[in-house]
């Protein structure tokens, strides 16, 4: 038994349409002669066969269109059966091909709105060779390009202009990148301040608490319980930390505000965290502050009540997910179990990152940070 | 007959010579005969284009060169390639794309090339050939060396600018080149008549300065004599010459060719007139072949050409890594 | 002709007669090489490069041809696979197209066609580029689609010693060589040392050390670019000047380690800018030196018009010293002082 396939008759044929038969089964052929006739795209073109036997069956019917290498038949040879005689099938009822529909070619994308500056190749390696925030460096290069040199120059800078530069920097990103939402609340503070007073009273003036420290322990411990208000958004996610290290604002001088790290808040008792916080504010303003020391806060802290504002709106210190501030300490008449009485109370306003954090978070937070405010022996 | 026309005479032959031409004659059509089944069965791929009903040409030019000659040919050169002595099994592994080819598999069936036989290839391109063959017996005239300068092409390539440029350098500078013409009447699918204002191509040549004979390219004999009396007046330095060898090929222009702008009556009217038949024809009356000799060809043709399919099967498939060797020359590393 | 041969000397001499002299001296030393091409003997060269060549050594070696590009192109690849060392004259790149076909489809793929039996040891010279209000059909400066092709080497040489020196390792290889001379380099004067000969025809040069930017050029476009290279200077750019010598195979060690050091690059070509050897280099710094480059690569081209024949509009159409400067400023932003 062997087969007859439609041939391959050039290097671009991969199909063709049987359009008769000149053999029939049982038939006898020969080497070279012409079988069978075939439509081409290029016109018809007689096949031959390239050996001898009988014709047994002949599986491909006219009008067929097969592709190259299909059985067109099967022959016997010498000395073999021949298949039983079929009704040769009646050729298939084929619905006319489907035209198919035309895609519309969709629209070109809009094109992605660059984020942020140019950098050059070469900028970027110098950049990570010298660990300079490319957030940190304003380009000079062709529309604005950060070149190499850029970032060189500012390697080279020390002491508060590359800070103030870095903040800048940050500050100009967190407002672009982060949606922040905002909450706050009016905490009394009367019972943390008398009971700061006493503990005054009884210390030298050098080791005296600022009442700045209760309120960093307070947050510090409120965050144990809303934990997703400490930590880093790293590129698309959020990286919660177990420990909370919080960034003190504090004003420069020479102007500007930054906010270094006091560490592992959540475990120091208050006296500790006042001196760390002490040699912090000192450190900070006679320079003697790493670059290093503003890149491992987990939130940060700003009180702005010495110079008089009642409420705050923070701006959230990129890559960290929020920010508490706090107004100055006002007396106002407050509303105690059905009487007044006049309190010492404070404005506490919580500004989060809504990519890790909603509302409920936040408002657990500040009622957390209320409520331990309410109890300062315990902090 | 015009005054151009070859008188086919019948010359004196030898049994041995006779069945010498017969044998190389069918060992080329049945050497095609074998491309266009494998061809089919996609064992040859690309462009096929067979020489099959021209075979009188190959094998009666081929009388005429001798080995320190150079052949120029086209994509249709099979017959040229086996006539001229190149290995049948070096052809067949060249057309299959093996290694092994006379080209290492890396031209097929268009760019068969031999140096041992001074063999410089087929070429895809219709007159492409022309001017390296006039390069060729320029450099034989400028060293001096006694040699012929062979080069085949079709009809077709006879409106190409390259045709023309080439004659005419050739006279002009009396270069020893044997310019042969097959003129198998159709260029792809176009008859000669459609595409030249004047047919008869030996005038052509005529008109550069060039001694040019019609042969009646059918008849090995007609065709040995002509190549042998042309070859020698190049060989003597009488300048160039040029022979318009009439004849038809028998299958399509290639493979893929439905035959569209010729009819079956009148290939089937040249197939009568075939150089094979119309010999064998002439020996048996002559007495210098019986069927047992034909036979006897046929067993040693079919052999051979088994034996190069089998060579060609068995060959082996160059490797991808190899791929970007021979653009240029190796270089010795330093 | 030129003095005597004395170590240390140098001659004054011109582009066109450095390379009359590398033709005698390679007909002198090798009896297989010969000149062939249209109007190279009686009229002694279109750009008078073969004046005198055919007293000197006959008719035989210093052929004219008929008006055949295709015909004596494809005759030199036949002499040359015949055993002779011919050097062909296509009078221009303008005509080289009548010859493409001999040169793409036989020259270059003669040896890898065969499978490495034959090789064809052609040199072919033509003069290429714009500059002499000779308009479209004269103007071309194709060495960029000859550069495309494998089998075939390209070289371009823009000074004195390698106008003296490419013709003789071109003719030593034995693969297909094109060796292209800017029509406005023939007239170029310069110093040229007695006793010079054969260069190396490998490598790019550095024409000029600089450590802010790689401008990188060939041909006729040299010397503009090198007079940009000094008016950039007194700017306090300091650029690097890159003669590539070679079109194919590029010396992509010598243009890459210039675009490392000076991480940019500006590339000056003759060649229309759309798919130009000037998109080729900028591809390649681009895979290789992708991390090194400070500005986005440049390019300074001819002007996507056939060349014009008015003076002022040919001039416009090509790269000049003040585009090479203007570009290169560019690449500095405000930086630049």
């Amino acid at each position: 038994m062997s087969e007859f396939l439609m041939p391959s008759l050039g290097a671009d044929m991969e199909s063709g349409i049987l359009v008769e038969w000149m053999v029939k089964p049982g038939e006898r052929i020969h080497r070279g002669d012409t079988v069978a006739v075939v439509e081409t795209v290029k016109g018809i073109i007689d096949i031959e066969i390239y050996q001898d036997g009988v014709i047994d069956e002949l599986r491909v019917q006219p009008g067929e269109k097969v592709p190259v290498g299909t059985v067109l038949a099967t022959l016997i040879g010498e000395g073999e059966e021949m298949a039983v005689q079929q009704e040769p099938k009646a050729p298939e009822e084929k619905a006319p091909p489907e035209k198919p529909e035309l895609a519309p070619i969709p629209p070109p994308a809009e094109p992605t709105r660059r984020h942020g500056p140019r950098i050059s190749p070469a900028a970027r390696r110098r950049a990570a060779a010298l660990h300079v925030d490319l957030e940190a460096v304003i380009g000079t290069g062709p529309d604005g390009a950060i070149t190499v040199q850029d970032v060189e120059q500012v390697s080279a800078e020390t002491g508060p202009a590359a800070m103030r530069r870095a903040i800048a920097a940050a500050m100009t990103r967190s407002k672009r990148e982060i949606p922040h939402y905002y909450l706050g609340t009016t905490v009394d503070l009367s019972y943390t301040l008398t009971w700061l007073e006493r503990q005054n009273a009884e210390r030298p003036i050098t080791e005296r608490m600022v009442y700045a420290v209760p309120l960093i322990k307070a947050v510090a411990l409120a965050l144990g319980k809303v934990p997703d208000l400490n930590g880093f958004w790293v590129k698309d996610h959020f990286e919660m930390s177990e420990s909370v290290h919080v960034g003190v604002a504090i004003s420069l001088r020479q102007g500007g505000l930054v906010a270094p790290a006091l560490h592992d808040v959540q475990s120091k008792d208050l006296d500790t965290l006042m001196q760390e916080f002490h040699d912090l504010v000192n450190r900070t303003r006679t320079g003697h502050i790493s670059l290093s020391e503003f890149t491992k806060p987990t939130i940060t802290f700003t009180s702005l009540g010495e110079q008089g504002v009642e409420i705050t709106y923070p701006i959230i210190y990129p890559p960290q997910v929020a920010i508490v501030g706090f107004g100055s300490i006002i007396e106002r008449p407050w509303s105690i179990e059905g009487h007044i009485e006049s309190r010492r109370v404070i404005k506490a306003t919580l500004a989060a990152d809504h990519r890790v954090s909603d509302g409920h978070s936040g408002a657990v937070f500040l009622n957390t940070v209320n409520k331990l405010l309410q109890k300062p022996e315990a902090l | 007959m015009n005054e151009n026309e070859v008188d086919s005479n019948k010359p004196a032959l030898t049994r041995e010579h006779a069945l010498e031409l017969l044998q190389g004659m069918i060992r080329i059509r049945r050497f095609e005969e074998k491309c266009a089944e494998l061809y089919s069965a996609m064992k040859i791929r690309g462009f096929l284009h067979l020489y099959i009903g021209e075979e009188a040409i190959a094998v009666g030019v081929m009388q005429a060169l001798q080995p320190e000659d150079a052949i120029g040919s086209t994509y249709r050169e099979h017959g040229h390639a086996l006539a001229r002595g190149i290995s049948m099994n070096a052809i067949m592994a060249e057309l299959y794309g093996k290694q092994e080819g006379c080209s290492h598999g890396r031209g097929g069936s268009m760019h068969i090339f031999d140096a041992a036989t001074r063999f410089y290839g087929g070429s895809a391109i219709v007159a492409g050939g022309l001017p390296v063959a006039i390069g060729l017996a320029l450099a034989d005239k400028m060293q001096r060396l006694k040699r012929v300068n062979a080069c085949f092409f079709g009809e077709g390539a006879v409106a190409e600018g390259e045709f023309h440029e080439s004659l005419n350098l050739a006279a002009l500078w009396k270069l020893p080149v044997l310019f042969l013409c097959e003129n198998n009447r159709y260029a792809m699918g176009t008859a000669l008549e459609r595409s030249e204002s004047v047919t008869d191509i030996n005038i052509k040549a005529q008109s550069y300065g060039i001694r040019a004979e019609v042969v009646d390219g059918m008849n090995v004999v007609a065709v040995e004599t002509a190549a042998r009396r042309a070859a020698e007046a190049v060989r003597r330095g009488e300048g160039p010459c040029l022979l318009e060898l009439r004849t038809y090929r028998f299958r399509a222009h290639s493979m893929f060719d439905p035959e569209l702008y010729r009819n079956k009556a009148e290939v089937q009217t040249w197939k009568e007139r075939g150089p094979i038949v119309t010999f064998m024809e002439q020996l048996k009356e002559q007495g210098l072949a019986n069927d047992g000799d034909i036979d006897q060809i046929e067993a040693a043709v079919e052999k051979e050409i088994a034996e190069a399919v089998a060579f060609a099967e068995a060959g082996s498939w160059e490797p991808v890594e190899e791929l970007t060797r021979n653009v240029y020359t190796e270089r010795a590393q330093p | 002709m030129s003095s005597a041969a004395k170590p240390g000397t140098t001659v004054k001499t011109t582009y066109r007669e450095a390379i009359r002299a590398a033709l005698r001296e390679a007909m002198q030393q090798d009896s297989r090489v010969f000149l062939m091409g249209e109007d190279v003997g009686r009229y002694g060269g279109c750009y008078a490069v073969s004046k005198g060549l055919l007293e000197e050594f006959g008719p035989e070696r210093i052929r004219d041809t008929p008006l055949s590009e295709s015909a004596f192109v494809g005759a030199g690849i036949g002499a040359a696979l015949g055993g002779m060392r011919p050097i062909v004259e296509v009078m221009t790149v303008n005509f080289s197209l009548l010859c493409m076909d001999q040169i793409i489809n036989n020259a270059a793929t003669i040896r890898h066609m065969s499978g490495g039996q034959f090789s064809v040891p052609l040199v072919i010279r033509m003069a290429t580029g714009a500059g002499r209000q000779l308009a479209a059909q004269h103007s071309h400066s194709l060495e960029g689609c000859y550069a495309h092709i494998p089998g075939i080497r390209v070289v371009a040489p823009a000074t004195l010693e390698d106008a003296r020196g490419m013709l003789a390792t071109a003719l030593a290889d034995p693969d297909p060589v094109l060796i292209f001379e800017h029509a406005m380099l023939y007239n170029m004067e310069g110093e040229l040392p007695t006793d010079a000969g054969a260069v190396d025809i490998d490598h790019a040069a550095v024409r000029r050390p600089g450590n802010d930017v790689s401008l990188i050029t060939y041909g006729g476009s040299l010397g503009k670019t090198l007079s940009a290279a000094d008016m950039l200077a007194v700017e306090g750019i300091d650029a690097e000047v890159i003669d590539l010598r070679t079109l194919r195979p590029l010396d992509d060690d010598t243009i890459l380690t210039s675009v490392r050091k000076t991480q940019r690059a500006v590339i000056i070509d003759e060649g229309w800018r759309s798919v130009s050897l000037s998109a080729e280099v900028a591809a390649r710094i681009a895979e290789h030196a992708f991390y090194d480059l400070d500005a986005p690569i440049a390019r300074v081209c001819s002007a996507e018009v056939p060349i014009p024949y008015p003076k002022h509009l040919e001039q416009a159409a090509l790269p000049q010293p003040d585009t090479i400067v203007a570009t290169v400023k560019s690449l500095f932003g405000e930086s630049n002082v």
